[in-house]
């Protein structure tokens, strides 16, 4: 028997879901296709989000980005369960860009977050008008008829009607408003799809090889590009003679696309675009061109005398972001005083598919077809570079293959667009992975400078952390040096132990290479650095790592930014909704920990090291077992990684979320960097810039909390614990402090 | 023209005997399951089978590959239920899915070989093919449970 629960919509915004559902119903002029009308269509089409044909095939338009989450299955699978429908009759379309659809950036971990709550309501507003339009062919009460599985029931008599013939008639009724209807939820133990293993969508295309991505969308009379760009950001073209260029079999012409000054936002970098009949024939051309650059401002820039000089900024007092009690008179007063310094590089997302994007100009309208995490923010940009209105830019958004963040800025999208119009034909550019890496919106590089004291106990009395990063505003307006509180926000002023006395401090640092969002972003230097003081202490404090952390972490409490005078924008989130609560920190690092099997003993130079981090709205924590060779080699032969993310949607798709979050980290920690040298990027392609490939691959388990809080962050939390994890077992295993990555393994040699 | 076999059929391809089979096979054949990852041979996701054996199309000219049978993820079987794709699937292995098809081609080339391969068997197979998202713990299970029913 389904538990009817009655919530009215003043009542669904009293429950906290204000954010939520004001973005539903008022961010795009009240859900527009649920404003009242009479339906002359033989498709009922209650909103934005769904339609029911006659045969009672339930189309659901997935408006997030597929780039591996399985967002395109897990937000449709809410909408199906709340509906009533059976999953193997629902068909999944992927939205075009449009705001009719609300938010389309797929970044963040925010898509379950933002969107579980209006799927719900488009599912049941829908279902309940299916139930009313069956209770009209029937003639019978609406209350007694109740959608299940694919059919309406009418529950005195059992009477069925099929979704098909319910859809026919309630197709000629007049939709209500959502707001004038009394929504009815499922309850928790009647969903059939939300909370099960549910595979994604396109699961068999991809293992046949029919997925399609922007990288396979081609169109008839379709050219192909490769675009030599400046090697240092800001540079431009002077000169460049092609000639040599237009011998090559199938090149047919070279253009130039303008530099955008810099900071160049989204805008493309400009370069020299090699036009050809396929991809390869666009590349060999492009080796031939000739071209003069101006290196412009940023030729001198070189990471390691750029790394120096974040590390003196981060010795020296910067601007606080955060303050309670008093740091220097408790560290004057300590028992002991530790301190530490911690530097991460850069990164290159390196995406498996580089970025790409199909695009053809005609008749004043470009149409484009793109492997993009932001749709309407690269409909936006191509109309801006066009020079055309935004309704005259259609963005049709593929499969990504791998985005991590990279796929939401559109200059690549731009590129596509400027040149289609330019050669007349559709157009696909394609970057090489050298393009991909040297030209990338990079992982910011970072230095941070911690200090501590202790009391007699070991107790740290005093927390003194400083971070210094080009922030990534940097990348979109000019003179930007400190942070934004919504970077600061990433593991610095909400860092959550007990600690009487804390102060957070943000250094300033000049730009010179497009600073972007990277899976996890700042919480990836920042979790790394708290997470190894902590260890650092507890190691100081003669304590074990796991009690130490729950020493510090304390009773369980919700953080009080205004009492830190802190300024904390909590991912967008309600901090009524989403606090920051000790108790779930220490809950699933409890749940690692006891199912890791923490303590227990290990061969010579095998260490377990441990660490716990909230970001995007969830708790993550991960036990790392490593195995430390003589020679410096380093193995990683277990991970136990946990996650409480409020509700789990889709618990499959959230243990391979947790699953390739590890093997992100071990890229960062083990691996990638990005080094640069007279502006220029060192790395070209997978041969030096390297990541985690399967010989690393460590045995994974991954522990899920239950939980019915509303739904948190997947993609991204697991990420940040788990180079602090591996740096402490490391330490665990042989005495040696990582503070440094990637971790250098000549450190590592038993000397 | 170059002479290639793809998937049981032959194609005259007019192109530079030195252009990559990938590049033939996706923009000229319009055979997309083979994706572009690096162009050197570092990744992986361009592998097919020539006579049976994976290799990287991305660093294999068409001038090699003519005379040899090429097969590409749509060849390697008719109805996508050879045993590794049953078995990817089964284990919902991709994630982004990008690389699967090369991951796919490797360790179907792989089991052809090794019927039963030990855990450094297939490390050693699969250690050219990089998957960004990080699927390579269910690849693994995915291989051993597709050894189990060949």
């Amino acid at each position: 028997m389904t538990r009817v629960v009655n919530l009215s919509r003043r009542e669904v915004i009293a429950g906290g879901a204000t954010g939520l559902v004001l973005g539903f119903t008022m961010g795009f002029g009240n859900f527009p296709a649920l404003a009242a009308h009479a339906h002359a269509s033989e498709v009922f089409e209650p909103n934005v989000y769904l339609m029911i044909d006659q045969t009672g095939l339930v189309t659901i338009v997935a408006h997030r980005s597929e780039m591996g989450t399985g967002i395109k299955t897990g937000l449709p699978m809410v909408l199906a369960d709340e509906l009533g429908a059976d999953w193997s009759r629902v068909r999944i379309v992927q939205a075009q860009g449009d705001p009719k659809y609300g938010d389309q950036n797929t970044d963040g971990s925010r898509s379950m977050r933002q969107f579980y709550q209006p799927m719900r309501e488009a599912g049941a507003s829908a279902r309940q008008m299916l139930e009313a339009a069956a209770a009209r062919v029937w003639n019978v009460n609406a209350n007694d008829c109740q959608a299940r599985n694919h059919v309406i029931v009418h529950v005195p008599t059992g009477r069925q009607l099929s979704f098909g013939d319910a859809a026919k008639m309630a197709a000629t009724m007049e939709i209500a408003p959502l707001d004038h209807m009394e929504l009815r939820f499922t309850a928790a133990d009647e969903r059939r799809y939300v909370g099960k293993p549910v595979p994604i969508v396109d699961l068999d295309a991809i293992t046949r090889g029919t997925a399609t991505y922007g990288i396979d969308v081609t169109l008839p009379g379709m050219k192909y590009a490769s675009v030599e760009r400046c090697p240092v950001y800001g540079g431009k073209a002077l000169h460049f003679d092609a000639t040599d260029a237009l011998k090559v079999f199938g090149v047919e012409q070279v253009v130039e696309i303008p530099a955008t000054p810099i900071p160049s936002g989204f805008y493309p970098l400009g370069g020299i675009a090699v036009i050809a009949s396929n991809t390869w024939s666009a590349q060999q051309g492009r080796a031939k061109l000739k071209i003069t650059w101006d290196f412009g401002a940023n030729a001198d820039h070189d990471t390691t005398t750029y790394r120096a000089e974040l590390e003196a900024t981060a010795k020296q007092p910067g601007r606080v972001v955060r303050s309670q009690g008093n740091v220097d008179a408790a560290l004057g007063e300590a028992h002991r005083r530790i301190s530490a310094d911690y530097f991460v590089p850069y990164y290159a997302h390196a995406p498996m598919e580089v970025p790409n994007a199909v695009a053809h100009f005609a008749d004043g309208k470009c149409e484009i077809w793109a492997p993009t995490q932001f749709p309407q923010s690269a409909r936006t940009t191509a109309s801006q570079v066009l020079g055309v209105p935004f309704e005259d830019v259609t963005v049709n958004v593929t499969l990504l293959g791998g985005a991590f963040g990279r796929k939401s800025k559109s200059d690549y999208v731009a590129e596509a667009a400027l040149l289609s119009r330019r050669i007349g034909a559709p157009v696909k550019v394609t970057w090489t992975r050298e393009d991909e890496i040297q030209h990338d919106y990079y992982h910011a590089i970072s230095a941070q400078h911690l200090e501590a004291g202790l009391d007699a106990e070991g107790r740290p009395s005093a927390w003194l952390h400083r971070t210094v990063f080009p922030a990534i505003e940097s990348t979109f307006q000019p003179d930007v040096t400190y942070g934004s509180a919504g970077e600061l926000q990433q593991g610095v002023t909400d860092m959550p132990y007990a600690i009487a006395n804390v102060r957070c401090e943000n250094g300033p640092v000049a730009n010179h290479v497009r600073i972007g969002w990277y899976r996890s972003v700042y919480n990836i230097p920042h979790a790394f650095a708290v997470c190894s003081f902590a260890d650092e202490l507890a190691h100081a404090a003669g304590k074990d790592p796991l009690d130490y952390l729950r020493d510090l972490l304390g009773e369980p409490r919700k953080l009080d930014f205004a009492a830190m005078h802190v300024n904390y924008p909590n991912y967008g989130a309600s901090l009524d909704t989403y606090p920051v609560d000790t108790g779930r920190l220490r809950g699933v690092l409890d749940l690692v920990a006891r199912n890791s099997g923490w303590g227990s003993s290990l061969p010579p130079r095998h260490g377990r090291g441990i660490a716990v981090h909230r970001s995007f709205l969830s708790y993550a924590a991960a036990v790392v077992q490593v195995a430390v060779g003589n020679d410096g080699q380093l193995t990683i032969p277990r991970v136990d990684i946990g996650l409480d993310c409020g509700l789990v949607v889709n618990p499959d798709r959230v243990r391979a979320q947790l699953e390739g979050a590890v093997i992100m980290a071990i890229s960062n920690a083990l691996y990638s960097n990005i080094s640069i040298k007279q502006g220029r990027i060192e790395q070209g392609n997978f041969s030096d810039y390297l990541v985690a490939r399967t010989d690393i691959a460590p045995e994974t388990h991954v522990h899920l909390v239950e939980s019915d809080e509303p739904p948190g962050g997947v993609g991204e939390p697991g990420v940040p614990p788990v180079a602090p994890a591996i740096c402490n077992a490391i330490f665990a295993a042989t005495g040696k402090r990582i503070r440094a990555l990637p971790i250098d393994p000549a450190q590592l040699k038993v000397t | 023209m170059q002479q290639v076999k793809i998937n049981g059929a032959l194609h005259n391809i007019d192109a530079d005997p030195q252009m990559p089979l990938l590049w033939a096979i996706r923009d000229i054949l319009g055979l997309a399951g083979t994706k572009f990852g690096c162009g050197i041979g570092a990744c992986g996701a361009c592998t097919v089978h020539m006579d049976g054996q994976a290799v990287r199309s991305c660093v294999t000219p068409l001038s090699a590959a003519a005379g040899h049978e090429i097969v590409t993820i749509e060849g390697l079987s008719s109805d996508g239920t050879h045993a590794v794709q049953r078995a990817w699937r089964a284990n919902n292995v991709p994630q982004c899915g990008y690389c699967q098809p090369g991951q796919i081609m490797q360790a179907a080339a792989l089991l052809k070989e090794t019927p039963k391969p030990t855990d450094q068997q297939i490390t050693d197979a699969m250690s050219g093919n990089i998957c960004r998202c990080g699927t390579y713990v269910r690849i693994r299970a995915a291989i051993k449970s597709a050894a189990e029913t060949i």
